[in-house]
């Protein structure tokens, strides 16, 4: 899982959560992988991306890197500031370990890269 | 779904894509060949602005064969599926988009406004089914298009291919999608051939009105609820209701009827219908 795939993600399905934002990670293995840089299209995430809670999780996994923690209003034409930002949300992937609801504690496993968000009968929302 | 039958039938999406199902779709070129196409039509129904990397969801992504078709184009893409084995056989196709193992029935788990559109191929009639005792379809779809719209970034648009069984399912899908605040409806490319005839759902999540685009095959369908010659009726074609055989009308209309199919069909000329000279 990216941390882009992260920074969407919200466990608001599971009854009773109202934002479930940002889930905690409990990673066990994290691998870097290369991904083409595509600077219009992150430019774009940037400005859907919740800056915050992508700086929180890649500090808590410890790939923050010199990542600034206050987004800079001209950051489209700052390159330097894109490829950074490129290694954070594309590069940066959870491999295992799991994802804590912020509101119930409930955990989700992440194996092989895939979170997994089944929920059990009694916990789906109406 | 190489065979004839249907899979919902068999049982749930979770068990009925078991490892060997998925490899199904890593070898059988045929399979992947179908699904490659109807990814394809369905990218193209969303209407994307061009030269702009987009984020997409697609839906029901299975090994990531639609993902494929998106990479391709440029767009980042994330997949949700309920099969373990089609998602493990995703990773070991390599592929660009990240995944996400959920039931669409529960729920998009996702921050309002993320998507700048959502692809489904083959997916949403599974939905229509009541695989446990505590399932209620309507209510699982609602769920689903409710989230899902939030989902979206406004003016976006939603793609669905599906395979429904019957009139009835098609009408309580869009009745539910309606409800949950989408617009549009559905498309039907090749509606006179019961082989290439595919249905997409093709949903609008808010934004300034759209127009639905056309179906494929369609164009010249609306010639055929108006009559050409009302004055000039043929009396043989009054009574039988169809053209003498071997007749130029009888093999112009065949034609016609291939050409809806999507069948290729060789153009009309003077020489269409026309008998051989006897020779000795």
């Amino acid at each position: 899982m990216k941390l882009l795939t992260h920074n969407m993600l919200t466990s608001n399905i599971i009854k009773g959560v109202t934002k479930g934002f940002p889930l905690q990670i409990a990673a066990t293995d994290i691998k870097v992988t290369e991904v083409d840089f595509n600077p219009d299209f992150i430019s774009r995430m940037i400005s859907k991306v919740e800056w915050p809670a992508l700086c929180e999780a890649a500090e808590s996994i410890g790939h923050l890197g010199d990542l600034p923690k206050e987004l800079d209003p001209d950051y489209e034409k700052n390159e330097e500031f894109l490829k950074k930002a490129h290694h954070v949300l594309l590069e940066v992937e959870i491999k295992e370990g799991e994802l804590i609801c912020p509101e119930t504690g409930r955990k989700f496993p992440v194996t092989n890269g895939i979170p997994n968000m089944l929920l059990n009968e009694d916990e789906v929302g109406k | 779904m190489a065979s004839g039958k249907r899979p919902e039938h068999k049982g749930p999406p979770e068990l009925f894509y078991n490892d060997e199902e998925a490899r199904k779709y890593t070898s059988n070129s045929r399979m992947i060949e179908i699904q490659q196409q109807m990814s394809e039509r369905a990218i193209e129904l969303l209407a994307l602005p061009e030269d702009q990397p987009c984020f997409i969801l697609d839906i029901g992504c299975g090994s990531g064969l639609s993902g494929e078709c998106l990479s391709d184009q440029g767009h980042m893409w994330l997949g949700i599926d309920i099969s373990q084995h089609m998602l493990d056989v995703a990773v070991e196709r390599e592929i660009e988009g990240d995944l996400l193992m959920g039931d669409m029935g529960w729920g998009m788990p996702f921050r309002p406004g993320t998507f700048d559109g959502v692809i489904s191929i083959s997916a949403l009639q599974w939905l229509c089914n009541a695989d446990k005792k505590f399932h209620s379809p309507p209510k699982r779809m609602y769920k689903f298009f409710s989230t899902l719209y939030a989902s979206m970034s406004r003016g976006t648009r939603a793609v669905f291919q599906l395979y429904p069984e019957n009139s009835e399912q098609l009408e309580l899908l869009t009745m539910q999608a309606m409800k949950a605040g989408f617009t549009g409806g559905l498309v039907v490319d090749f509606p006179n051939s019961t082989k290439s005839k595919k249905m997409f759902l093709c949903l609008f999540a808010g934004g300034p009105s759209q127009v639905l685009p056309k179906g494929l095959g369609t164009s010249s369908n609306e010639m055929v609820n108006k009559i050409a010659y009302s004055g000039t009726r043929d009396r043989i074609k009054e009574r039988r209701g169809k053209h003498p055989k071997k007749s130029r009308d009888w093999v112009m209309e065949k034609k016609e009827r291939a050409r809806h199919q999507g069948k290729k069909v060789g153009p009309d000329s003077k020489y269409t219908g026309r008998k051989r000279k006897v020779t000795f």
